[in-house]
């Protein structure tokens, strides 16, 4: 279970994130939507550890990321993330990029690591593309690589920072559908979007952020159905 | 001027002692290059740390890029003794090349190193892998590819450079030219002859870059 307490992030003066509270349940997958600027990425930045932040908590199965004397590395191999702009290695070859955690991370035997990415990489229908280097793959294969390098480190929870949003339409489906298939699999998912409609049919609860802070928190129905809060409704209104 | 009949014959016999004295010259060049990249990788980070560390990292490439490496081979060799340490011609210009090397590929290095997107690191970082493996696996791969060619130039620069060994008696290529042409003063034939011998070392240098980039970049994008 992820839990955030009252987290406040502030990047110098500038507060981006006052005083949030969220929690999610293992199996559950909820979305984080509301303008860019407004908090979402920088939430999930904070939950893998890779934004230090000034007040608040924030525990993942109970232990605080924010602690000093938490091992993040340890941690981190319990939370995947996956970024907007792919973040693949290019001077790795699509197998490599999925092997190299699982391998000197985790003390995986090279045999048995290359196995596991071929695993993964067939998961997400790049198998005919184990040999082949991120820039010979399309945004959506990329971005499949990402989900799979995420995926073979088994993570218990996968953060999405708009996973979607650097991609051609014609190829959003793709990283979409893969997203169907792991909440099938059970996958806990924590996911920022702009894919309003998606957000509504995937998600168990749906937050909704506005200048930091959580301004809807509810089922889909409630939140992009009836939404109750003006700066929703505003939104919702502009992004349809 | 116009009297003067070139004379090719005493360079010809005296070819084997230049082209040992090329051998040098490349030999110099090679270890000064790697002794220089050892140290040029913590140079680069130290300079992009705080504190003591980024004071001597900085104080190295300053000093090591902005006074003569002549001066460097100088202080190398004379300079040293007042500290009781009297080194060989040969330690003297290794060392000073060395520490000029250093400086240059350090600075070559962190460019590179700050044009891997940062990005990289976090998605390392998310993975679970530490700071150096982080560093090792992913960042340093890729930066070394951003230096390569930067990194030619300098072993370039540096091999021309060793020529300076000459002035603390150095027998490399130029030491030995100035002292074979000195037996006959046909100084326009030798260094005639010495400056094409260093044309041909340094494209076979360039070649051999052109190599090592083939096997590092194994991207076919780059």
């Amino acid at each position: 279970m992820i839990e955030v307490d009252n987290l406040t992030k502030r990047f110098g003066i500038l507060e981006v994130l006052k005083g949030i509270s969220l929690a999610v349940e293992k199996g559950r997958v909820v979305s984080l939507i509301g303008a860019s600027g407004s908090g979402k990425s920088t939430l999930l930045q904070c939950i893998n550890g890779l934004e230090p932040v000034q007040a608040g908590s924030i525990r993942v199965d109970g232990t605080q990321v924010n602690d000093p004397r938490t091992d993040l590395n340890k941690l981190r191999q319990k939370i995947g993330i996956v970024f907007q702009q792919y973040n693949a290695f290019p001077h790795l070859t699509a197998l490599e990029n999925v092997a190299l955690a699982p391998r000197i991370v985790k003390g995986l035997p090279k045999k048995e690591a290359a196995a596991l990415a071929v695993q993964e990489l067939a998961h997400f229908g790049l198998d005919s593309k184990a040999n082949a280097y991120p820039s010979q793959l399309s945004g959506g294969q990329q971005q499949r690589l990402a989900l799979a390098r995420a995926l073979a480190m088994q993570p218990r929870y996968l953060l999405l920072d708009e996973i979607t949003s650097a991609l051609d339409p014609s190829l959003v489906q793709e990283v979409l559908d893969s997203l169907r298939m792991l909440r099938k699999d059970g996958m806990t998912m924590l996911i920022v979007t702009h894919e309003i409609r998606f957000a509504r049919e995937i998600s168990d609860q749906v937050a909704f952020f506005a200048s930091g802070k959580i301004c809807e928190f509810g089922p889909p129905e409630q939140v992009i159905g009836k939404p109750q809060n003006d700066l929703t409704k505003l939104f919702l209104a502009a992004v349809k | 001027m116009n009297d003067y009949v070139f004379q090719w014959g005493v360079v010809w016999r005296a070819f084997p002692a230049l082209m040992s004295g090329a051998a040098l010259t490349l030999q110099i060049t090679f270890l000064s290059m790697a002794l220089g990249f050892v140290i040029a990788v913590p140079l680069a980070l130290m300079r992009q740390s705080r504190g003591v560390l980024f004071a001597v990292g900085s104080g190295w490439v300053h000093i090591g890029r902005n006074t003569p490496c002549l001066f460097q081979i100088y202080v190398a060799y004379f300079g040293l003794t007042a500290f009781g340490i009297n080194l060989s011609s040969y330690v003297a210009t290794l060392l000073a090349l060395t520490f000029n090397n250093a400086s240059y590929l350090s600075e070559n290095l962190r460019g590179a190193i700050s044009s891997v997107p940062v990005q990289q690191s976090s998605a390392a970082r998310s993975l679970g892998m530490t700071r150096a493996q982080t560093f090792i696996r992913i960042i340093f791969p890729q930066a070394l590819a951003f230096a390569w060619f930067p990194i030619t130039n300098t072993v370039m620069v540096a091999m021309l450079n060793s020529s300076l060994g000459m002035v603390v008696g150095l027998q490399e290529l130029s030491g030995t030219a100035a002292f074979e042409s000195s037996k006959s003063f046909r100084t326009f034939e030798f260094f005639a002859i010495t400056a094409l011998i260093y044309y041909v070392v340094a494209k076979f240098l360039l070649g051999l870059s052109w190599v090592g980039f083939r096997k590092i970049s194994r991207n076919p994008a780059r």
